[in-house]
């Protein structure tokens, strides 16, 4: 059996000591020390996980993720200028998923966008990007009278998806939920966590503020106006919230959502599931199916691209690209034959000469199928194509499918 | 946990029961336990020939791919074909959920594998529990 060991100089997330408490599996992350998954015997592994989020609700650390924060009197035009979509659509308080684009139309980052004020913008970022593109925006936006904060130590960012997200968040609405404490610490003999927060009725890529409670043995704390956004990478309903990185008050919310959680089935989740979640419903990874050397057009995410702003990074060589027609494009991939496509692997006409590669590719827990998205040219992604997966030295029969392999079931 | 003392163990977390001049082999609990739920089993067709120490297969879980290695060298005699379909059997019962049965071209090689004790004792230290 073959093992990876972890480096040595990796970051953390302020809730890293619980999740390694709670016995999950850590591995390394484009520099951070993660949990891939939780102990079965708490109702954890990824295949529990990712059906938890399907069916309930599961909770995701994902601090890992940076903030950028842009904000003045020409926070409108500098976001316009280094994003490809249009954030002049954005009310207060509303998100879109855009991306940060190189001169030659390939990507520098995929991005939340989100208008928290009048002028003031909330880019969500990546974890393995976080320094590139806070040096990316602020090397692009110099000339635009607005600044440019990088707020990514300054968050705990805890998604919280599933059909029972909502059900799971208004337990703490109103009401100082009991937290139980796994350690005795010293001092702190209970532990008390509450949200004040329109849950339900925050739509789908809106933003607002809430107002927590914390209580810690004597000690109570109010944070107003912390960021709860009704988005996430999972394709269930859902939010992130994002609350102070305080490592004290990270772990009583982390431990409130699961006791608050606990009637609903709730479960905490790791980078595994987080993957396959994402997978099954086509989202894009950075470093897979976007990247530095992968324009717009090939990834398929035309609709976020609003070639009618006159101006934005990267739009005169998308143009170009565009009257010059694509060569390749991103295809969801399913096995036929017995063998899991995984990222990297090649992909292969029926006569075995190479055609492709594989830029994601999983079991898929729900679907209980071996899927994949994976760059081919034009003439393989019609639905139906049978081609091969190269799997160790085999090529392996699949098929293309039409993508997104799973969608959210529409409520009755 | 007791390892069965009815067989041998191998640093990469493969055990292997033999009786005359054929064996049983399949990975530990301690492998299965690290790899997470297993979703696919890859054995060698019967007849082909394994080596001491080489790949004869892999394990898959959701996120990775995991060799595994022949303990001894052999013929493989027999494959469990129950593991093409419930992969998860190694998850439930990695000591008797076996993977393949193999004719032993020396059964000499069996003295260089760890005894249970060995074996618990080295995924201790290796830093498992």
């Amino acid at each position: 059996m073959s093992s990876v060991e972890a480096t040595s100089a990796v970051r953390k997330t302020a809730l890293n000591a619980v999740h390694r408490q709670m016995g999950a599996k850590m591995v390394e992350f484009n520099g951070w020390e993660m949990p891939v998954e939780y102990p079965a015997s708490i109702g954890g592994g990824i295949v529990n996980e990712h059906m938890a989020v399907r069916t309930g609700v599961g909770i995701f650390d994902v601090s890992h993720m940076g903030d950028i924060r842009l904000a003045g009197q020409q926070a409108l035009a500098a976001v316009q200028h280094i994003s490809m979509n249009d954030p002049s659509r954005l009310a207060v308080g509303q998100a879109q998923y855009s991306a940060l684009l190189y001169p030659l139309g390939t990507f520098v980052d995929d991005v939340i966008v989100h208008r928290l004020g009048e002028d003031e913008y909330l880019l969500v970022i990546n974890a393995g990007t976080r320094e590139k593109d806070f040096g990316w925006v602020r090397d692009n936006t110099r000339q635009f009278d607005c600044v440019v904060e990088n707020l990514s130590d300054d968050f705990t960012q805890i998604a919280i998806q599933g059909p029972k997200a909502v059900d799971l968040m208004e337990k703490l609405h109103g009401n100082m939920v009991d937290v139980p404490i796994a350690a005795a610490g010293p001092g702190a003999s209970f532990q008390k966590l509450r949200i004040d927060a329109d849950f339900r009725s925050l739509k789908f890529y809106w933003v607002t503020k809430g107002t927590m409670f914390t209580m810690t043995g004597n000690v109570r704390r109010n944070d107003n106006r912390i960021m709860i956004a009704r988005t996430g990478y999972t394709v269930e309903d859902g939010f992130e919230i994002y609350i102070s990185s305080n490592e004290t008050i990270s772990t009583i919310v982390w431990n409130g959502l699961l006791a608050a959680g606990k009637e609903f089935g709730v479960v905490p989740c790791g980078l595994g599931a987080r993957n396959t979640l994402r997978l099954e419903g086509k989202l894009p990874l950075y470093g897979h199916e976007i990247s530095d050397t992968i324009n717009v057009w090939e990834a398929g995410l035309d609709r976020f691209c609003k070639m009618e702003k006159p101006e934005f990074i990267g739009r005169a060589a998308l143009e170009k690209a565009k009257a010059e027609g694509v060569k390749r494009t991103l295809v969801g991939l399913e096995m036929t034959e017995r063998g899991i496509a995984r990222d990297g692997y090649k992909v292969l006409d029926n006569a075995g000469r190479e055609i492709g590669y594989v830029t994601s590719g999983s079991p898929a827990p729900f679907l209980k199928k071996n899927i994949a998205l994976a760059y081919v040219p034009l003439e393989f992604a019609p639905i139906g194509t049978a081609i091969k997966v190269e799997i160790r030295g085999q090529g392996v029969a699949a098929q293309v499918v039409p993508t997104p392999f799973y969608k959210k079931p529409k409520k009755a | 946990m007791g390892y069965p003392t009815d067989r041998k163990y191998t640093k990469q977390h493969e055990w292997i029961q033999a009786s005359g001049n054929t064996a049983t082999v399949g990975i530990t609990d301690h492998a299965q336990e690290a790899l997470g739920d297993i979703v696919f089993v890859e054995l060698p067709k019967v007849g082909a020939e394994v080596t001491a120490g080489k790949s004869f297969g892999s394990v898959e879980s959701v996120k990775a791919v995991s060799d595994i290695y022949a303990p001894v060298s052999g013929t493989v005699k027999e494959i469990n074909e129950e593991l093409t379909t419930s992969p998860e059997n190694v998850n439930k019962d990695a000591h008797s959920a076996w993977m393949m049965k193999i004719a032993l071209q020396d059964p000499g090689e069996l003295n260089a594998l760890l005894s249970a004790a060995d074996y618990e004792k080295f995924v201790a230290e290796e830093g498992g529990h």
